[in-house]
Order: structure tokens, then C-alpha cells, then sequence
């Protein structure tokens, strides 16, 4: 046992440190990752990001990652205050109790046609955190389904259908009883319908 | 909604309990069992005699400055010629001085705020040897310092080795976990991979670049040692990092485990488990109606949308919808509670009244806290208490048998005024002058409250952030930096100072007018002394923040 630090103290604990900590990053930053990656070839269309290919093999997106569309015969994501920069995402971080976030909102409105009483969904009013979020609610997707079936010339009860389809990325939260769908995958089943 | 809370709350409780008991038998081995001869001998061909000889207080404090200080000067260096270094797929350039030295403190004190954004400026070797390395060995080294002080509070006057501890704790215990989590987030969708970012052609042909890497490696650990860095900017709110419902349920609750744990791992070192008992209960009830308060406030709609055309649901700005309503505010009460900070929703966006609930957390910084720190800053407010109690009694105050005197309450006083003064001066300083007025986003009393919940997350060590703030500047990086060294080691120190001088003391015997630290009414006694004294240092600034953030917003 040592109670007094001297400067010879002060040089070999600088040694030992170095040691040990050549030996933490080679093992944790090292040895770890490794195995990890190892371990991810298993599930290799996730562990490269779910990327989404088109049928000529370009990829077109990912599954879990949110794209813009602005088009009306497409259904649109939730806003993104990134503008859907999947290499810098981020949220509006605007108070929700703030002029700012109230006028933002209300020049989003603007972009529904809306009819007298009809209320739009919050989630596409609201920017998500990530800026990238894939989803909307179902509430979300009816309520675009005119627009969309108008602009395709497809029958709204059609839309409404592909809107619970699995391959659309119907999917449902445990517990919440959420309904939400994939907004990428819900516009690439429209395209498959119109061929 | 309950069975979320049961499954983030409750659940890692009952895990808490056989965590700790394998994290003592792991970090605290008996010398003469197998497991402590082995690693014993490994350790000293690694590091020779002095990573494993028996230390005072003294000398293991003076290891774990000299180790941090050496991750410090790795890490700065890594960052600093990140441009030069391998694993570099997308040609991330050169970082800015300032924020070398603000992103290496806050990865070395276990903080990790985070003044860039990973996907924009970080490459992969920086991540990976830089920061993630941090984010295994500053865990190591908080769950060390507090083996150390239960070892000195159950009487030794030696505490053991910090090499020994960091080792066993980094090694046998972080790192089987983080490989057990990170494994899971594979399989739950987060990616994996060494390739740089990916180019898409949109639906409606524009070009999308997505950037990846190796993420489930670093989300897991971040989660598990209370650091709370993410690989990305929006942290677990991005869909790579938190792609379901599952992964969200796995990552909240990983924020919480390792925390619970350490109480009872104190416990069974200094051998009173009914002492840990109290701790828990104390730090659980907090931590459910932290927890409660938050959902219910997050339950109201954004007051920016009253009145207009839109469906009125719970506040959903900065909230991704895969998670579920309320796994936000959840979330938010988890990660300040302990010191983590990560985040699966925009805090600054939280309802003013919301925002209030993780302000509370950092301040007072002891409802689990971050990974062995969390504990040692409850100590001192359990010494406050027995100290008060003392006073009331009329008698000299004891805990665990020793008597406490003038020495360590002088030592504990400056233990718990180090976190208030830098919190509120920082707050005063950057509130006064443009080097913090001119970088917030939202105006008025949400722009303060940004710019104390910079200084709250600091020296808290924990590192989540009202992002909406410019915090990217010279000013922020040097005041933050400092303000988090101060926060880690200076709460360590003191600490520790008061057990090496409480085990060098005579033991009282136990008479029947001894205060009892292990019942029911002690637990409240600590409850009040946390809750008073949280309350009345932070009182003035919380009604200057949130609380006039949330009426004036009903007014306009």
C-alpha cells in the first residue's frame, strides 16, 4: 500500500495507464465491433440500413427512413424540418407553445384543401424528431386517400384498400392499438397497382 | 400505457436485483476464489504490480485522474486527426478546436453532450476507438469510484485497485451486456455495417443521401453506461438508431438497469442490503412520479394548435409515431433521472410544463443517476440528512457506525454546492451576455429555459439537450467543457475524501438512541433533504423557465 505520490509514481502510473488503455480500446472499440458486425451478416438487409431497391436494382430508399413527397398523387410524410436529409437529421425544436411553431402550422394547413369543419390529422401538422420519420398515422393516410385517388384516377375505395394491405407497412403498435403505415412502401404499392 | 410503464419501470427493477448481485461477485471478488486469482494474474501481466496492489482512497483516486486524464488526451488526439485516420467511408474533414476539446470532456466525464451532429461530422474511426471506447471506460470508471466508497464506508482502510475494478467492470460486466443489447438491435433492425452512407433516388426522383455505419455496436453501450451519445444527431428518435416499438422498449429500459443495479451491488459491499432497501425505494418513488408527471403533462396538445383545423391529440411535435404516445415523455423522465441523456423525441419541444419534469431530474441528479455516480451523490444527501437529524437529536450524528464531524460535513457541504453554483452562475453568465442570448432559437422564457437546460445537462453529466440552441460556439464549447469536468471529478473527490476519513474513524457501537439508516423513516428523511434542498436552490430559475414559458403561452 502507498500513501505517498511521488513524481516516479506519477511516470509509472502514466504507464500503466497506457497499457490499459491499449488494451480497452483494442478489446472494446476493437474486438467488439467485430463481432457484432460478424454476428449482423446473418440479417444483412437490415444491418446495411434496409435499403429498398427499385426492380432494376437502384436503390430507391430505405424502409426506415422517411423521403419527401409533394406530389398529389403520392401520399405525403409527416414535415420534417430537415427537409428529409437523411445525412443530417434533426426536429423543428420549436416550443410548442411558441408564435413561431402556431404560424408554421398554419402555412402548412394551407397546403390541404380543406372543406368546411374538416380537421387534418395532427401528425402531418407536426414536424417529427428525426425529420425522417418512414410513418403516418391511418388516420393520416384517409384523410390524403381523395387526393390521392383523384390524381390517379383510381376509385378513393381502392386507395383505401392498399392502405391495410401488409405490403403497404400496415403495421400496429402492441399494447397502444396505434395503427400506423409506411409512407415509401404505401406510394411504391400505388405504383405497382397502376401497371 | 401501463403496460409500458410496467415494461420500462418495473421489469429492469426485478433485473436490478440479480444484475447486482453478479456485478458484485464480478467487480468485488473474493481474492482467494478462481475468478479473482485469474483475472488478478491477468491483470498484472497487463499492467504490472500497480493495476493490481491494494490502494487507499487516495492513491485510487490519484489512478483513476491519471487514467482519465490519459482517455482525455487518447481521445483528443483521435479526434483531432480524424481527417488522417482509417474507417473514413464518407471524408469527414477536420473538427473545429473548440469542439475537439468540448466533445472529448463530454465523452470522458460520461456526459456526452453532443455540439455536432455524428452523421455530419464524425467518421467511423472516431466513433468507434474514440468516442464509444469513452462511453465503456468512463462507465467503468464512475461504477469504480463507487465500489471504492462502499468498500470504505463497509470499513476498509484499503479500497482496492482502480486498474482491477476498471477492468472487471469494462470487461465482465459492460461489455457482455453491451454485446447482448447490441445483438438484439440487429436483430431488431438497427444497422450494422462498415460502408459508407447510401445514395437513393427518391420516388419522385430527387437524390437522397442516408447516411449509416456501425450503429447498433455504439446505441447499445450508450444506453447501458448511462452516457447517452448517440451515432446520430436526433439520437434515438432517428429510425436507425430506434427503428420499432421493441427497439425502444429494449433501449429505454437498458437506460435504467445497470443504475438500479449498482444500489444493490452497494449494498451487498458494504453489507447492508436494508440500507440499499431504503435507497432504492427512495429513488423508485421519485423516479414513478417523475415518470407520471411527464406523461400526464405530454398528454395535453400543443397550444400552438388550439383553434386551428387540426385533430386534437397529445403534443406530437418532435415525436416519431413508431413508439407510441407517451414513449416520449417516458423516455425523457428515464434518461434525466439517470444521467444518460439520450433521447427518442425533441426535448425542446416537450410542452413547457413537461420540460420542467427532466430539469427536475438533472437537478437533483440522485434518482438512480448515472452508472455509480448516481449513488455516490446520494450518499451526500443521506449524509445531510443523518447530519440534520443529528442536530435535532442533540447528539454527535453516525452513519455506518462512524461518527460524522465537522471534517466531512464541511466536505459535504462543497460536494453539494459545486452542482447548484455551476448550473446557476453558468445560467446567469450566458443569460447576461450575447455569448448565450444570441445563439437561442425560440424568444423569451423558452430561450432561458434553453439556455439553463445547457447548463443543467452539464453538469449533471448528462449530456441531452433543448437542441434548438446555437450551441456549436466558442463560448458554449470552453464554459460547457469546464463546467462538465468540474461536475464529474469534483462530486467523485469529495466523496470519496469523506469515506477515506469516516473508515479511518474509531467504530461507535450501536446503542439504542443510534439513528437507524435503514428504516422507513429515514427513507423519508432523505426524500425531504433531496427534495427541500432541490426545491429551494432551483426554485427561482424553474419559475423564470418553464413555468412562465407555460402561462404565457395560455395567455397568447
Amino acid at each position: 500500500m502507498k500513501t505517498t505520490l511521488s513524481f516516479g509514481d506519477l511516470t509509472r502510473q502514466f504507464a500503466v495507464s497506457l497499457r490499459i488503455l491499449l488494451v480497452t480500446v483494442l478489446i472494446c472499440s476493437g474486438l467488439y465491433t467485430v463481432i457484432v458486425l460478424l454476428a449482423a451478416q446473418i440479417v444483412p438487409y437490415s444491418a446495411s440500413g434496409s435499403l429498398i431497391r427499385s426492380e432494376n436494382g437502384q436503390v430507391v430508399g430505405s424502409e426506415l427512413i422517411g423521403q419527401q413527397f409533394s406530389r398529389p398523387e403520392n401520399f405525403w410524410s409527416r414535415p420534417s424540418a430537415v427537409s428529409w436529409n437523411a445525412a443530417g437529421a434533426g426536429g423543428s425544436n420549436l416550443s410548442p407553445a411558441s408564435l413561431a411553431m402556431r404560424q408554421k402550422s398554419e402555412k402548412l394547413l394551407g397546403s390541404f384543401a380543406l372543406k368546411k369543419g374538416e380537421t387534418v390529422p395532427a401528425d402531418l401538422v407536426t414536424a417529427s424528431g428525426s425529420g425522417l420519420d418512414p410513418h403516418i398515422s391511418i388516420a393520416a393516410a384517409r384523410f390524403q386517400a381523395s387526393r390521392v385517388a383523384h390524381a390517379r384516377g383510381l376509385s378513393v375505395d381502392q386507395v383505401m384498400r392498399l392502405i391495410y394491405e401488409p405490403t403497404s407497412g400496415n403495421v400496429t403498435i402492441p399494447l397502444l392499438n396505434e395503427s400506423l403505415v409506411n409512407v415509401l412502401q404505401l406510394n411504391r404499392s400505388l405504383d405497382r397497382l397502376k401497371k | 400505457m401501463s403496460l409500458l410503464f410496467v415494461l420500462v419501470l418495473i421489469v429492469p427493477a426485478f433485473l436490478s436485483w440479480p444484475l447486482g448481485l453478479a456485478m458484485t461477485l464480478l467487480i468485488d471478488p473474493c481474492q482467494n476464489s478462481t475468478y479473482g486469482r485469474w483475472t488478478s494474474g491477468i491483470f498484472s501481466k497487463t499492467g504490472g504490480l500497480a493495476a493490481v496492489e491494494e490502494q487507499d482512497w487516495k492513491s485510487y483516486l490519484f489512478s483513476m485522474l491519471i487514467f482519465n486524464i490519459a482517455m482525455f488526451a487518447f481521445v483528443m488526439t483521435v479526434l483531432a486527426l480524424q481527417q488522417w485516420l482509417p474507417l473514413n467511408p464518407d471524408g469527414k474533414g477536420p473538427l473545429e478546436a473548440s469542439l475537439i476539446f468540448n466533445t472529448a470532456a463530454s465523452f470522458v466525464t460520461n456526459t456526452n453532450l453532443q455540439h455536432y451532429s455524428g452523421e455530419a461530422s464524425m467518421s467511423y474511426f472516431s466513433q468507434l476507438f474514440g468516442l464509444m471506447w469513452l462511453q465503456f471506460v468512463s462507465a467503468a470508471t464512475g461504477i469504480a469510484c463507487l465500489v471504492a466508497l462502499a468498500r470504505a464506508l463497509g470499513g476498509k482502510k484499503t479500497v482496492g485497485n482502480f486498474y482491477s475494478d476498471m477492468m472487471r467492470t469494462t470487461f465482465f460486466i459492460l461489455l457482455p451486456l453491451a454485446l447482448f443489447v447490441a445483438l438484439l438491435l440487429v436483430a431488431g433492425g438497427v444497422p450494422m455495417t462498415m460502408d459508407g452512407a447510401a445514395v437513393a433516388h427518391t420516388l419522385e426522383h430527387a437524390t437522397q443521401t442516408i447516411a449509416r455505419g456501425p450503429v447498433a455496436a455504439m446505441v447499445a453501450i450508450k444506453q447501458l453506461g448511462t452516457n447517452g451519445g448517440g451515432w446520430f444527431g436526433p439520437n434515438s428518435a432517428h429510425p436507425f438508431e430506434n427503428p420499432s416499438f421493441f427497439t425502444n422498449i429494449l433501449e429505454c429500459s437498458s437506460i435504467i438497469l445497470i443504475p438500479m443495479a449498482t444500489v444493490w451491488m452497494f449494498g451487498r459491499i458494504t453489507g447492508r442490503m436494508r440500507d440499499a432497501a431504503v435507497i432504492f425505494s427512495v429513488m423508485m418513488a421519485l423516479l414513478v412520479f417523475k415518470a407520471g408527471a411527464a406523461v400526464w403533462l405530454e398528454g395535453a396538445p400543443a397550444t400552438a394548435l388550439s383553434g386551428l383545423p387540426v385533430e386534437v391529440v397529445s403534443n406530437l411535435e418532435g415525436k416519431e409515431l413508431r413508439f407510441g404516445s407517451g414513449a416520449g415523455a417516458l423516455w425523457a423522465a428515464v434518461t434525466t433521472a439517470t444521467s444518460n441523456g439520450s433521447v427518442n423525441c425533441m426535448h425542446d419541444s416537450l410542452n413547457p410544463l413537461t420540460g420542467l419534469v427532466p430539469l427536475a431530474g438533472m437537478w437533483m441528479n440522485i434518482v438512480f443517476g448515472g452508472v455509480g455516480v448516481g449513488l455516490i451523490n446520494m450518499f451526500i444527501f443521506i449524509i445531510v440528512g443523518v447530519f440534520i437529524c443529528g442536530m435535532m437529536v442533540g447528539r454527535t450524528p453516525e452513519y455506518f457506525g462512524r461518527k460524522v464531524e465537522t471534517r466531512e460535513m464541511t466536505l459535504a457541504l462543497l460536494a453539494l454546492l459545486v452542482h447548484p453554483a455551476l448550473i446557476l452562475g453558468g445560467t446567469a453568465l450566458f443569460a447576461a451576455t450575447t455569448a448565450g442570448a444570441g445563439t437561442v432559437l425560440n424568444s423569451g422564457a423558452h430561450g432561458f429555459t434553453e439556455i439553463l437546460y445547457e447548463f443543467s445537462s452539464s453538469a449533471a453529466n448528462n449530456g441531452s439537450g433543448f437542441e434548438g440552441l446555437g450551441d456549436n460556439t466558442v463560448p458554449w464549447n470552453i464554459a460547457t467543457g469546464i463546467v462538465m469536468l468540474l461536475a464529474r471529478y469534483l462530486p467523485i473527490i469529495l466523496p470519496l475524501a469523506i469515506a477515506g476519513s469516516l473508515a479511518a474513524k474509531k467504530p461507535v457501537p450501536v446503542t439504542a438512541g443510534t439513528l437507524r439508516t435503514d428504516t422507513l423513516l429515514f427513507g423519508l428523511i432523505i426524500l425531504g433533504s433531496v427534495v427541500l434542498i432541490g426545491a429551494l436552490l432551483f426554485l427561482p430559475v424553474a419559475v423564470l423557465g418553464p413555468v412562465a414559458d407555460h402561462f404565457t403561452a395560455i395567455v397568447h
